[in-house]
């Protein structure tokens, strides 16, 4: 009886997998495939990202297979998601390195299988591990929010916080640098009163924020990695009657943060577009697939300035583009 | 006779999952074109070989009634240990090794002495054990990802061929390392007492086994157990990497599970254990040839390990 039992519930739950599988499986063998992999399944950013390369799969008559890890920062199952799709038989696969450097020696055996590999968001390291880079140029939309902030200050002498990302992670720090390049003032200045990393985490750049203040109440300009850490940041400046008077500018364009920025929570944001990356991505490999003509080197999928108060000497564009343009 | 069967599916708890690998096994096969060839069974035990070493300790830690939390992250260590001896002190690969065998082995006898000495539970001493090592990882390997190791570490990641398949040694070693534990388990005084402690340490304290001391030893084996997974990972991945093993720690309780081996101790095989590391493996692996995308994976799985839990629930209501 209880075998019986036990083998009619796992057949049960194989039926439930079949369901999920959704059909279509046959049309496998004819239909060249493309895969995706992500960091992260749930994050918003791959979550477009995986809506682009899924549009743009159907577009050019590819199949899209996706995986992800569990986690940031999970290289285990990227390795493992690069083993199951060259078994599959893709042509190319999209990926957004959780690990630069540990996922190369993987990508390096997908590439000697012929696959062409393509990093979205994040190179690799080094950045020649993969055949091409999709990308947005960190640095430079660090730069632009430095920039504004050097402008929106007007002269006033800033006391910064920077709530970063985590230690060693490329993204995080060329922001980073470029924020304090497009602000004009050297790593290691006085001006700089905090720096505490958030992991891009809403409540804990909520916490960071308050550290901050516990430190220096005067600070006045405050520089996130993303707008969930300046969501963060805005929590705690309100908790202590600060929001007012304390700049917030942010990295990353997604719809809530550019929500955010209309309000008047954030001053400003740098937009990426994940969707672009996983487009241009796909149809690289759809040329490949047609062609044998393999993509290289870096290509800059743009970022623009987003806020609702320009500054002189700063391009911007206003909520409306952004929301329009926005992913989340 | 027709009693019979059943009977002896319910009292071997790996008939379950042995049956559910096969089914699944076959399902994928009439699904994807690239499921049923060796290459493709050669890539699911590659896959399956890190959490599969990982909960050969687990397993002995179960058995006892325990549970280790710690494992995924004391591997991470081992691993760590490992390749920033070999590659930035510059000590002999194998000299390395043996020190993150030695450090692995070292966590396990703080876990196995924490659990007996101080009697507590071995979900909180794994717990906190868990965030001590995580931490301890960060802090020595500063957040740095180790690569360039010398070939005595990316050894059992190398392949070799059986007629038209590449086999990693690592695979090889991972089914003799089962193999190992299966007879120790099974057909030796010390598996006895291992069952017999988890069974009812009372019970197993007044018929003369030493349970104390056989506890510190479990857990000091599971240790050295997590190191060798440390060593396959590392082989595998051909890097040392701080984010290792984040999530191993359940994975590998997963794979107990699926396994029949029960969660209340005293009851399992470590066979069952390899039986279930495979069933995740064979899942991951289908599923993705099929296309269907990764989150279903971690769904499914979910569902195999409450229906592993109930179907041993269920057969201990049957047995009483």
């Amino acid at each position: 009886m209880n075998a019986r039992l036990s083998a009619g519930l796992l057949i049960t739950a194989l039926l439930v997998t079949g369901c999920g599988g959704g059909g279509g499986t046959q049309t496998a063998t004819t239909t060249p495939k493309v895969g995706l992999i992500t960091k992260t399944e749930t994050n918003p950013f791959f979550v477009k990202m995986k809506e682009g390369a899924q549009k743009s799969a159907q577009a050019n008559g590819l199949e899209l297979m996706s995986a992800a890890g569990k986690f940031d920062g999970d290289n285990a199952s990227q390795i493992t998601a690069i083993e199951n799709m060259v078994a599959a038989g893709v042509k190319g696969i999209l990926i957004t390195p959780s690990d630069t450097k540990a996922i190369v020696p993987a990508i390096k055996k997908a590439r000697d299988a012929g696959v062409l590999v393509i990093a979205l968001d994040t190179p690799t390291d080094p950045q020649d591990a993969t055949d091409a880079l999709f990308a947005t140029d960190n640095f430079k939309a660090g730069e632009l929010i430095g920039q504004y902030a050097k402008a929106a200050m007007a002269g006033k002498p800033a006391k910064i916080a920077t709530l970063d990302l985590a230690p060693g992670v490329t993204v995080g720090q060329l922001r980073h640098d470029g924020f304090l390049k497009g602000f004009g003032v050297p790593a290691g200045d006085p001006s700089v009163v905090c720096s505490q990393d958030t992991q891009g985490d809403q409540s804990k750049g909520q916490t960071a924020m308050e550290n901050c203040l516990q430190k220096a109440p005067d600070i006045n300009l405050v520089y996130t990695i993303n707008e969930p850490a300046a969501m963060g940041a805005y929590t705690a400046l309100k908790a202590k009657g600060r929001e007012k008077d304390v700049l917030i500018v942010s990295v990353d364009g997604g719809c809530t943060g550019v929500k955010a920025v209309q309000s008047g929570q954030i001053a400003a944001t740098s937009q990426q577009y994940p969707l672009k990356m996983a487009e241009d991505g796909v149809k690289a490999v759809a040329d490949f697939a047609k062609t044998g003509k393999k993509a290289s080197g870096y290509t800059d999928t743009g970022v623009t300035l987003i806020t609702d108060k320009s500054v002189t000497g700063v391009e911007a564009k206003d909520t409306a583009f952004g929301l329009a343009n926005c992913w989340g | 006779m027709e009693a019979t069967l059943p009977r002896r599916l319910i009292t071997t708890p790996v008939a379950g999952p042995t049956i559910a690998l096969v089914l699944a096994s076959l399902f994928f096969a009439l699904n994807s074109p690239q499921f049923l060839t060796g290459s493709n069974f050669s890539l699911i035990i590659q896959q399956v070989m890190v959490v599969g070493t990982l909960a050969i300790g687990q397993t002995l830690i179960i058995l006892t009634a325990g549970i280790d939390l710690a494992c995924g992250a004391i591997m991470a260590f081992g691993g760590i240990v490992m390749t920033k001896l070999a590659v930035d002190s510059g000590l002999p690969p194998l000299l390395a090794v043996a020190a993150g065998l030695a450090v692995c082995a070292g966590f396990g006898l703080v876990n196995g002495l924490l659990v007996m000495k101080i009697s507590l539970p071995p979900f909180i001493v794994t717990l906190g054990m868990l965030n001590v090592v995580f931490a301890l990882t960060h802090i020595y390997s500063n957040e740095q990802t180790i690569t360039d190791l010398p070939p005595l570490l990316t050894f059992l990641g190398q392949t070799f061929q059986i007629g038209q398949t590449n086999v990693t040694y690592g695979s090889l070693l991972t089914i003799l390392l089962f193999l190992l534990f299966a007879y120790l388990l099974g057909s030796t005084a010390w598996g006895r007492h291992v069952y017999a402690l988890g069974n009812s340490p009372e019970v197993a304290r007044l018929t003369g086994i030493r349970t104390r001391r056989l506890t510190v030893g479990v857990y000091t084996l599971a240790g050295l157990v997590y190191g060798i997974a440390a060593l396959l990972l590392v082989s595998r991945t051909g890097v040392g990497d701080p984010q290792a093993g984040q999530t191993d720690n359940l994975d590998s309780i997963t794979a107990v599970v699926l396994g029949g081996t029960s969660l209340f101790g005293g009851r399992g095989l470590v066979i069952g254990t390899l039986v279930g590391a495979l069933i995740v493996g064979v899942f991951r692996n289908g599923l993705q040839l099929m296309g269907v995308p990764s989150i279903y994976q971690t769904l499914i799985t979910g569902v195999l390990v409450i229906l592993a839990v109930a179907v041993d629930q269920l057969s201990r209501r049957r047995n009483r």
